[in-house]
């Protein structure tokens, strides 16, 4: 299973052509001492059909969610996949190319990445896209750092709105600590941004207001007041975005962001554990020479045929060295194809029939939920698309556990990425869920507490260890 | 006979193929009651959905298959591009990461549900470690670029806790030599740092001397590429790393070329204290156009404080996430990284097994130095002796016919090849950089050498064939020049 196609003959005759008698010999520029001289301390080789055994005990090892009912999201979600999607992007020509420099026999890699631009465009209102960046994460930071580059010279902060997803705000921090940029939390206030509070906090000082929509939890922040408070400040607008909601709601491109970033994982792409998905960031024509990652652009050949190529390379690293706008090289190329993919098979009536049932499912489990005693929704007064937030009389944990028995995943306990957030679950519900399993969620739910009402001590936390176990991500802020 | 060849004509886009009404995929009745949505989003409500395309199935399904053969992967031909390692992927790494136990995964799940998830990430840790002989190995860089990045700001973080002595100055400087790849200079700008360029000697490698002139008490790190872009063991590499640590600067090896000393030799004894690893290189994972790739960063000892968060944990039989890490960079992805390709290098290690991987170093290597005792006679050879994964030319005796590299890159695809890297690096006039990867048949070397040298033929009796190549692909040489002039980035109706 070496993958190797030699036999002894070929390597004999290869070594004789080099002029050298053992292969040994062609290492003789590697010092003596430095060579290993013992063999690697890793298991041998093995066969397809162990290997396969190996990885495939360790999968049945997890109670994967996209195997279960589930309610969980922050940033990630359970969307369903066409089946055209995979068939089609695991095409070997795709999956085994590389990235298209040589553009005369990389035409169909082109094109699926100018249909992605245009698709991204769409979705965001926005008039140039860039052809991916790793994930949501490490988009917001690039936004930021694109509005730093474009903004004045004495404006170097980034003002945070708080319903920003905490795992982005890290990314954020930890991509600007070193550099001369602050980064500036806003209050909130009912779920959304606290917007007189946002009024003192962008400043001349402010390259840009990085804002979440919907944010991380749930909820819908008033683009449209957030966009006029950066204005009159001049102050530049970074907007991360789920592309499905753009289904439904006003695209930020229309209300005047100035870079529209986010996270693509919803648009066709396996939950994965954490990734390969995809990062994408979207800006106005006049800024394009800020543009982090690769371009792709229309053309024509010599003979006049309409042809694809990379574009505005000077931008990029492998031209312009330590001044490139970003370091960026491999990127998610792939993914965004996918997502090109599932894209076309939704159309126009596919996406906005998703965000649709996303929103009249979501609403749908929140009353339900809400009308169990003891629980209610923690931000009435701010409409959420397809996830939200609940106060709940037992901790997350506990529920999530009960669920977990149950073959449900349950919600997110929001006090896992945000401290302050603590005690709040944050339910999502893909088109994917039907009614009866959003009726058996609740159902589980409803019986934790009654049971709880009748022997407190069975539902209470365990002490120790057992609780430490589910504070899996603490990460709170600062 | 039809009037367009099917073959080079244009392939309308996705949305000319659009047909208002037309659906690919239809969801289920909605099951619940329903609100009206105007109560519910106010004046959050847009007017009309983005105008993606309106296509059927059987569309979708055709345009984009028709797509695929217009692209080139290592699945079509041999692709010698430098620098890339553009390996065979095994199909069994695709299939295991394709398990519904692990592509179902979300990252949010709690440990208790992840654990074999958890398991594998561990092993893959450990395996890297064994490797490098590093300390520690962070998953969570997406991409080789994103290492470098992760890399820098630890030796940053690193270098501000160790603090400076009253008078001196801080560490900005970051050395990198003339032959680096571009990544190297732009991560260690954005990560705050200045560059300064060593240059390479009369033999390809890092002047020793130039080194020791550059080192200073502001040095942060070398950022070496070994082997080096010229496929040049770097020898003195351990009295490279002599000269950098005392002058108290961190030895940062771009692992970009591991495929040459997999398994023979290990970054840690050679002296690096942080190293990142392409898995999309080495680890046979595929390319995907462009990516996605995975760019893990191994670690000595005194760096690991410094890794992102989280790292995986054993405890007993017990996986867990270590988030608890005071002196953490913090995070450079919201995730654990590109789990995908990280299951697809896990499945590669296991494929080959110990000796395995020694064998990948010890055929790449006698496939690049096979291609470069055949190819000489014809094409110049900068540094003619004894290289390791792969070997760089010059188009130096073709430019004399009016032939550069490019062009000889060109007219490889009319032969069926996918072309060398070219113009890089930057220290060899007109370069073909070439990468016959251990994957390769001595048969599928043969040919490409007979192409090559069929090109240097036509360059010196029929130069234009050359210069105007490629003949045979969907489309002939494109106007850059006019793609940036009149910038067509997105389709538009009309």
């Amino acid at each position: 299973m070496t993958y190797i196609p030699h036999t002894q003959d070929d390597i004999q005759a290869m070594l004789a052509a080099v002029g050298v008698s053992r292969i040994e010999d062609l290492f003789g520029a590697i010092p003596e001492g430095l060579r290993l001289a013992r063999p690697l301390d890793l298991p041998p080789a093995e066969s397809e059909i162990e290997v396969l055994r190996d990885i495939s005990a360790l999968a049945d090892r997890n109670r994967a969610a996209g195997s279960r009912s589930s309610f969980l999201g922050g940033g990630i979600y359970d969307h369903a996949i066409p089946s055209v999607v995979p068939a089609l992007a695991g095409r070997s020509e795709f999956v085994t190319s590389y990235t298209p420099y040589q553009a005369e026999i990389s035409q169909g890699v082109l094109q699926t990445i100018y249909e992605f631009q245009t698709m991204v465009c769409e979705l965001t209102g926005m008039e140039a896209a860039n052809a991916s960046l790793y994930d949501g994460g490490s988009a917001v930071a690039e936004g930021a750092m694109m509005a730093l580059r474009l903004a004045a010279d004495d404006r170097h902060r980034v003002v945070v709105l708080p319903g920003v997803n905490p795992l982005y705000r890290r990314v954020l921090e930890t991509y600007v600590e070193g550099l001369p940029v602050q980064v500036v939390d806003a209050r909130m206030d009912g779920g959304a941004v606290d917007l007189t509070d946002l009024g003192k906090r962008v400043s001349s000082k402010t390259a840009c207001v990085l804002v979440q929509y919907p944010n991380w939890l749930g909820n819908l922040e008033p683009l449209t007041e957030i966009i006029s408070i950066a204005r009159e400040r001049g102050a530049r607008v970074v907007v991360s975005l789920d592309p499905v909601a753009m289904g439904l709601l006003k695209r930020p491109g229309d209300l005047g962001a100035d870079i529209v970033v986010g996270e693509g994982q919803s648009l066709g792409i396996p939950m994965s554990g954490g990734g390969p998905y995809l990062g994408f960031l979207a800006a106005r024509m006049k800024d394009i020479r800020q543009m982090p990652g690769r371009i792709v652009g229309a053309t024509v050949d010599a003979e006049g045929r309409r042809g694809y190529v990379l574009t505005f390379q000077t931008r990029e690293q492998h031209i312009r060295r330590a001044r490139a706008t970003s370091n960026i090289c491999t990127n998610q190329a792939l993914v965004a194809l996918t997502a090109t993919i599932h894209m076309a098979a939704l159309g126009k009536g596919g996406l906005r029939e998703t965000a649709v049932q996303c929103a009249q499912k979501a609403r749908y489990a929140a009353e339900r939920l809400s009308a169990i005693p003891g629980f209610s929704l923690a931000f009435p007064g701010v409409p959420f698309f397809k996830e939200f937030a609940v106060r709940t009389p037992v901790r997350p944990a506990v529920l999530n556990r009960a669920l977990s028995k149950a073959g449900i995943v349950g919600g997110l306990d929001a006090g896992t990425l945000d401290k302050k957030m603590k005690g709040l679950w944050l339910v999502a519900v893909t088109e994917k869920r039907t009614r009866e399993e959003i009726d058996r969620m609740v159902d589980v739910v409803s019986a934790v507490v009654s049971k709880r009402k009748l022997t407190p001590t069975l539902a209470l936390p365990r002490q120790g260890g057992g609780d430490k176990r589910e504070t899996h991500l603490p990460l709170g802020r600062g | 006979m039809p009037d367009v060849d099917p073959r080079t004509a244009s392939v309308s886009t996705i949305f000319e193929l659009s047909r208002p009404g037309r659906r690919a995929f239809r969801l289920p009745v909605l099951d619940v009651p329903e609100k009206p949505l105007g109560e519910i989003f106010s004046g959050h409500l847009a007017d009309d959905a983005p105008a993606l395309p309106e296509v059927s199935e059987i569309d979708v399904v055709r345009h984009y298959t028709k797509l695929s053969t217009r692209s080139f992967g290592v699945d079509t031909g041999f692709y010698p591009l430098g620098s890339c390692t553009m390996k065979y992927n095994p199909k069994v790494n695709e299939e295991a990461a394709r398990l519904a136990g692990l592509a179902g995964v979300h990252p949010l799940q709690s440990e208790d549900d992840i654990q074999g998830l958890l398991e594998l990430l561990h092993r893959l840790e450990r395996s890297l470690c064994e490797l490098s002989g590093m300390a520690r190995v962070t998953l969570q860089p997406a991409a080789g670029a994103h290492g470098e990045f992760t890399a820098m700001l630890m030796i940053r973080k690193a270098l501000a806790e160790r603090g400076q002595s009253p008078g001196e100055k801080p560490r900005r400087i970051v050395l990198i030599p003339d032959s680096a790849h571009g990544t190297n200079p732009a991560s260690a700008a954005i990560a705050g740092f200045e560059m300064i360029e060593v240059k390479s000697d009369g033999r390809g490698l890092v002047d020793l001397d130039g080194l020791r002139k550059k080192v200073s008490s502001e040095t942060a790190a070398f950022m070496l590429t070994n082997p080096n872009t010229l496929g040049l063991f770097e020898e003195n590499v351990v009295e490279i790393a002599r000269i950098v640590h005392e002058a108290g600067g961190f030895m940062y090896l771009d692992g970009a070329n591991l495929n040459a000393f997999l398994g023979v030799a290990r970054p840690a004894e050679m002296g690096f204290d942080v190293v990142h690893f392409n898995l999309h290189k080495t680890f046979s994972t595929p390319h995907g156009g462009g990516g996605p790739g995975a760019g893990p960063v191994g670690v000595a000892e005194s760096l690991v404080p410094y890794l992102p968060v989280p790292l995986v944990e054993k405890e007993g039989d017990r996986y867990r996430l270590d988030w608890d890490r005071p002196k953490s960079i913090g995070k450079v992805h919201a995730f654990y990284g590109n789990v995908g390709i990280l299951i697809r290098a896990y499945a590669y290690i296991r494929s080959l097994g110990a000796e395995g991987l020694r064998r990948v170093a010890e055929i790449a290597t006698l496939n690049a130095n096979y291609l470069r005792v055949k190819l000489r006679g014809r094409y110049h050879l900068p540094y003619d002796r004894i290289c390791q994964h792969e070997a760089v030319f010059s188009a130096r005796n073709q430019a004399a016919h009016g032939v550069k590299a490019r062009d000889i890159a060109k007219r490889l695809l009319d032969y069926g090849f996918y072309a060398p890297t070219v113009y890089f690096p930057l220290v060899v006039e007109e370069a073909l950089m070439i990468e016959p990867v251990e994957t390769e048949s001595r048969e599928e070397i043969d040919r490409f050498v007979d192409a090559m040298t069929a090109i240097a033929d036509e360059a010196e009796n029929n130069p234009d064939v050359v210069r105007t190549a490629p003949h045979t692909t969907p489309v002939r040489r494109l106007d850059d020049t006019r793609a940036v002039r009149e910038p067509d980035l997105r389709w538009k109706a009309g």
